[in-house]
């Protein structure tokens, strides 16, 4: 076949190229197989492109390096019809929409060179990188000036200068400042005074570097010009000019998404995390132009060396290949009743699940790829109340009944098939709110939580049918009592979902609006204003209501209600909340009793402000400290007492006794306020930020609702990025330690606790190396009986683990525990 | 997999979990309303009424039936007691906990000093018995003294470290020392030498009783300090760098104190507790030999 592979650096396969020297790559998934002609196994960096290279030559690949591909262009006649729409936002929100009419091929593809190369197809595997940002000013294109830094040892004796204040920035500039003996002088550029998109703890630890000495950070400063040896900087003083051997800009890079586009691509949705509309054969909306890898959505290097391996067979005119997760698909309908083929069960599912009607096949299989489907029979339960879980469940076959009232199992509510099931888990995080049964036979496919947002944002369709169903469920639910799906109609028709910021305010005390609420995702503080300041009153989690009391009574706000972390609120008119209460008297009942209480906890709090303002001063700052340092989205989270700690650290000794020999918790680092520490420890997240992007998709949520990282695990790194609390470390696994009689007895080994790096380092060198380094986290102790080994072994009871909800209360934070 | 699976472990710990989250946040001592104190002054109340009501013969002593009684009680709860400093290590799984053993210890250990007492029957002398009891009474001694300690200075620890950890505070220490460093390169010859002192000093060195007592009579700091004058601007700077110098090594030395108060009893407690083993052992051996 005739062809040129472009690449636009000196190099292979960028992406790996930029790993940290001698990462271990790792070859997941490992039960797929790989169909390429270039080998690929787990291995060291190094060792991976070496091969690479070598078989690239010897399969007489003919590539072109240095030719980055700048726009791809059809040269044949205008598609008729075939118009592509690109919107592009600028940053103040506004839209701007641009049609771009398709051309037949062959296509030129143009370079940054001029060169123009003609080919009929075209292969995308550009990756997600993009391309960073560059300076503008001035002598931007000297050479001093770079977008990376490999390795910061690498550099002494210099003047150097980091333009960008974001992670990346920040990391380069410690990294370069962290050796006082490498004598350079570094310092950081922010355009403003704050640093809105770095860690918390990145920032800080700037910060101190700062006020140590060892790096300056220059605020409302921006580059004006660079020459050699010399940069001006535009400061609030004016301008400066400093020496500077060496600039390293990290001001963010450009998806490559525009670039794309450009070329006729058409994306799934406006969502930044959406990808390009592919064909079972990865062909893209531009004919002829096929997509693959991570760019496609498939960020395994595994999948991306299969993909090229089929894409070129479709090219060739291969039909009949079936794709290479064909085994893998196989064997998740192996199980069921009815002897389909793959092909015909991902169509049952398609066909007869409601919102997985709008779905390609190509989207069917990758779906299912993260999905499972499943065969009950009559009265099997499919889940339990109470259990986690954030997945989905669409009916294909048969039916569910929906156990409503947990004191009387008898008492059900029919869900037919094609509908869906456990969507409260998968908006708010929270355990499942009912079990669930088979009434009859029955198909269901259990959507990941990963895989239903994807099919949210490839199917709009799908979106507002699962946001409709559970507006209408969470009605039913919180107000339970026998209301059926007629009585809420009218109020699921005038609800409104709403996105709010964490510290948005949705209720202001004293306002008249009588809207009432539900928490959707996420969770609210309750505040009230008692003589100079706001007190809190209380913590709603997801699937609480307020605002129901200016509905009922008419009065005027009582207390405000803020959003605690971004969240999600259904807004109900109260004119038709009111209808519903006046059509069910024991709604109305529930309602009063719930109103009532929340009165007389505010009543309480008043009382006790007058004969104790500073325990109630005391309680409302605390509450507050803990919500800013994340309890508010936590569900389990590990707090210590430092009125009782004394400082032992049996704690961590504990974690990594329990855990392979590595503590995963950091008692001392965190924030304090009124002794109450919050070290860092994984909070386990309702709506677990870690998760976010993690390739293999290893991190999951466990059956005793704990977030935790298994095996699969590729030791990218992402998941410790995307924490905001900082608790993930990359380590490796350590050797077994002498045992415990052992070191008492004969002093062997380093005795209970972590073992020091060094002593790790040579006890894994004795047995042949280090093993790969994984990202580890607290698992909250999963599968062992007992529970979390950190508070069974504090001495002293200072170390506790709580849930907001239960915690966040007057009683709890006001307790005395000495 | 995991619907399956969800339905049959979520069972399994949600109950314990829950209960767990819902915590009682109190201390050992507070633990589940004071328990095992009035276990243990029930048993001590209980053996001192044996005491007095059964009419040991010929007169009350080790020897007597209820004297063994007190003896193996005694010597059981000494065993257990000490096989607090396994279970503090041993992280096997199960719903124990360390905070409801050492409530168990402390309270547990002072009932000792009546059932040993009692036991003795006040026969004093000079032998391997009257050893064993005063090592008894020894470690529980200093065993108060870590309650004490235990209570009260956790607090002083937590607003001494201002949520910094020791890694922060000594590479505070480290910059302010940097700083310091390219501060004193204008001075005098015997002024940058009173700087070089303080520089050179380890921040851990000072003995023991230095770091028990907080008080650090050689600190090369606090002389330079009061060895400098302020008159050029490169002195006022040094002073002032010198004087911070101070402050951090304070917060050093605050938490050096007061966590070695917090752990120099265990270096009494537990070589007595195995001085008290052996000798325990003497007694019951010489006890059985010479019956
Ligand atoms: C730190 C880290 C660790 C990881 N570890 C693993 C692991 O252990 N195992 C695993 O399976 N996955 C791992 N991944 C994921 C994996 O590396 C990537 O998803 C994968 O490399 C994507 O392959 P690709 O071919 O789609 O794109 P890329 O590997 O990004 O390749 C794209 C290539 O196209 C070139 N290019 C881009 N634009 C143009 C243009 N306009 N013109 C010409 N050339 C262009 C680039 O220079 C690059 O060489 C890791 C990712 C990271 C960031
Ligand atoms: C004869 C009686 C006693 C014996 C043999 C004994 C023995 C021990 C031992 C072996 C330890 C473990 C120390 C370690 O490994 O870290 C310990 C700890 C301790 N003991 Fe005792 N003890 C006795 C009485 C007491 C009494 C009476 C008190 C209190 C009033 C007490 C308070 C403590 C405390 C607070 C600890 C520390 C717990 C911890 O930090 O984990 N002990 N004791
Ligand atoms: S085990 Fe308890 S007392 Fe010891 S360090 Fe941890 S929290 Fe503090
Ligand atoms: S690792 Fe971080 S983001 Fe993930 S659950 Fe724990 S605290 Fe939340």
């Amino acid at each position: 076949m005739s062809h040129v592979l472009l690449e636009k650096t000196d190099h292979l396969s960028d992406t790996i190229y930029k790993y940290q020297k001698g990462k271990h790559v790792m070859a997941t998934p490992s039960n797929l197989v790989l169909r390429s002609d270039i080998d690929f196994e787990a291995g060291k960096r190094e060792t991976i492109l070496g091969i690479w290279d070598e078989q690239i030559e010897g399969h007489k690949v003919n590539v072109k390096y240095m030719a980055e591909a700048k726009a791809i262009r059809g040269t044949g006649d205008p598609i008729p019809g075939s118009v592509q729409q690109i919107v592009s936002r600028a940053r103040d929100g506004t839209k701007n929409v641009t049609e771009l009419q398709r051309h037949a091929p062959p296509y030129a593809i143009e370079l940054t060179s001029g060169e123009v190369v003609m080919a009929e197809n075209v292969v995308l595997a550009i990756g997600t990188q993009g391309n960073p940002n560059l300076m503008r000013c001035p002598g931007a294109d000297l050479p001093h000036v770079q977008y990376q830094l490999d390795d910061p040892t690498e550099y002494v004796d210099e003047h150097i200068i980091i333009v960008g204040t974001g992670d990346a920035g920040i990391e380069n500039a410690r990294g370069l400042a962290e050796d006082p003996a490498q004598r350079n002088t570094v310092s950081i550029l922010n355009r403003g005074t704050e640093f809105p998109t770095a860690k918390d703890a990145n920032v800080k630890a700037l910060m101190a570097d700062h006020e140590a000495g060892k790096l300056t950070i220059r605020t409302e400063s921006e580059t004006k010009s660079i020459e050699p040896g010399f940069i001006t900087l535009a400061t609030r003083d004016g301008e400066l000019r400093i020496p500077c051997d060496r600039i390293i800009a990290r001001i963010g890079s450009a998806p490559p998404r525009a670039f794309v586009e450009g070329c006729g691509i058409e994306f799934s949705s406006e969502d930044r995390s959406a990808f390009p509309k592919l064909s079972p054969v990865f062909e893209s909306t531009a004919p002829g132009i096929f997509v693959i890898g991570a760019l496609a959505g498939y960020p395994l290097i595994k999948h991306c060396m299969n993909q090229g391996h089929d894409v070129i067979e479709f090219i060739g005119g291969n039909t009949s290949l079936k794709p290479a997760d064909e085994p893998i698909i196989a064997a998740k309908f192996a199980g069921l009743p009815g002897n389909r083929s793959t092909e015909e069960w991902l169509e049952f599912l398609r066909a007869n699940v409601s919102i997985l009607n709008g779905m390609n096949p190509l989207q069917m299989r990758e779906f299912m790829l993260d999905s499972e489907a499943r065969f009950y029979g009559p009265g099997e339960v499919i889940f339990e109340r109470n259990a986690p879980g954030s997945s989905l469940f669409g009916i294909a076959s048969g039916s569910v009944a929906v156990e409503v009232n947990p004191a009387d199992p008898s008492i059900t509510i029919p869900i037919e098939a094609g509908s869906i099931f456990g969507e409260v888990g998968l908006i708010s995080g929270r355990r499942r709110g009912a079990t669930i049964r088979a009434a009859e036979d029955t198909v269901v496919v259990e959507i990941s939580r990963l895989a239903a947002l994807k099919l949210q944002s490839q199917v709009p369709s799908a979106k507002k049918a699962i946001e409709r169903i559970s507006i209408e469920r969470q009605l039913l639910q919180m107000f339970g009592s026998g209301l059926k799906r007629e009585d809420v109609a009218p109020l699921v028709e005038a609800a409104q979902v709403q996105e709010k910021r964490a510290g948005e305010v949705i209720v202001q005390e004293g306002a008249d609006d009588k809207d009432v609420y539900i928490v959707r995702r996420g969770s609210m503080i309750v505040e009230k204003q008692i003589g100079d300041r706001p007190v809190f009153l209380s913590y709603l989690p997801a699937g609480s209501y307020f605002g129901e009391m200016a509905a009922i009574d008419g009065s005027a706000r009582t207390a405000s209600v803020k959003a605690a972390i971004k969240s999600e609120v259904i807004r109900l008119p109260g004119e038709g909340f009111l209808a519903l209460l006046d059509s069910n008297p024991a709604l109305r009942e529930k309602a009063m009793r719930d109103m009532a209480n929340r009165r007389a906890t505010t009543a309480f709090i008043e009382s006790r402000k007058d004969e104790f303002a500073g325990a109630v001063d005391l309680y409302s700052q605390t509450a507050q400290f803990l919500v800013d340092n994340g309890i508010g989205e936590a569900t389990d989270v590990l707090l210590i007492d430092e009125k009782l700690c004394i400082g032992c650290d049996n704690c961590e000794k504990a974690c990594a006794d329990s855990h392979d020999g590595l503590s995963r918790l950091d008692r001392e680092a965190g924030k304090t306020y009124a002794h109450l520490h919050v070290p860092t420890s994984c909070r386990h997240c309702e709506h677990p930020h870690c998760m976010a992007d993690c390739p293999p998709n290893a991190i999951k949520r466990g059956p005793d609702g704990e977030v935790f990282i298994d095996d699969t695990c590729i030791g990218c790194g992402n998941c410790q990025r995307n924490c905001p609390y900082g608790v993930i470390r990359m380590d490796a696994k350590p050797p077994k330690k002498p045992s415990l009689l052992e070191w008492m007895l004969l002093g062997k080994g380093p005795g209970p606790g972590e073992a020091s790096y060094a002593w790790r380092k040579k006890a894994a060198e004795k047995e042949g190396g280090q093993k790969a380094k994984q990202a580890i986290k607290c698992d909250m102790c999963s599968g062992i009986d007992g529970g979390p080994a950190c508070v069974r072994a504090c001495p002293t009871g200072a170390a506790i683990r709580v849930s907001p909800d239960k915690f966040l209360t007057f009683t709890k934070l006001a307790e005395e525990t000495q | 997999m995991a619907g399956k699976a969800q339905a049959g472990g979520a069972k399994s710990r949600f109950k314990q979990d829950e209960k767990r989250r819902d915590s009682d946040h109190v201390s050992f001592l507070k633990h589940r309303g004071f328990r095992w104190l009035w276990i243990a002054l029930g048993l001590s109340l209980a053996t001192i009424a044996g005491y007095l009501l059964i009419d040991q013969q010929p007169r009350p002593n080790g020897g007597t039936w209820y004297g063994y009684t007190l003896g193996t009680i005694g010597f059981g709860l000494i065993i257990w007691l000490s096989l607090l400093g396994v279970r503090k290590r041993r992280i096997t799984t199960g719903a124990w906990s360390l905070k409801a053993w050492t409530s168990a210890h402390v309270y547990l250990g002072l009932s000792l000093v009546v059932i040993g007492t009692l036991h003795t029957g006040f026969q004093i002398g000079w032998n391997v018995h009257t050893l064993a009891y005063v090592l008894m009474l020894l470690v529980i001694a200093t065993g108060i003294y870590g309650v004490i300690v235990y209570a009260t200075l956790p607090q002083s620890l937590s607003a001494n470290r201002k949520a910094m950890t020791r890694a922060q505070m000594l590479d505070a220490l480290t910059a302010i020392d940097r700083q310091l460093e390219s501060a004193a390169q204008p001075l005098a010859r015997a002024e940058a030498d009173l700087v070089i002192a303080a520089l050179g000093q380890d921040v851990f060195g000072g003995g023991a009783l230095a770091r028990l007592t907080g008080s650090y009579p050689d600190c090369a700091t606090a002389r330079a300090c009061t060895g400098i004058s302020r008159g050029s601007e490169a002195e006022t700077r040094v002073v002032a760098l010198l004087e911070k110098r101070s402050e951090q090594l304070a917060q050093i030395r605050g938490a050096l104190r007061i966590r070695a108060a917090l752990e120099v009893w265990l270096f009494v407690h537990i070589p007595l507790t195995i001085a008290l083993i052996a000798a325990l052992t003497a007694h019951v051996i010489s006890v059985f030999y010479y019956w």
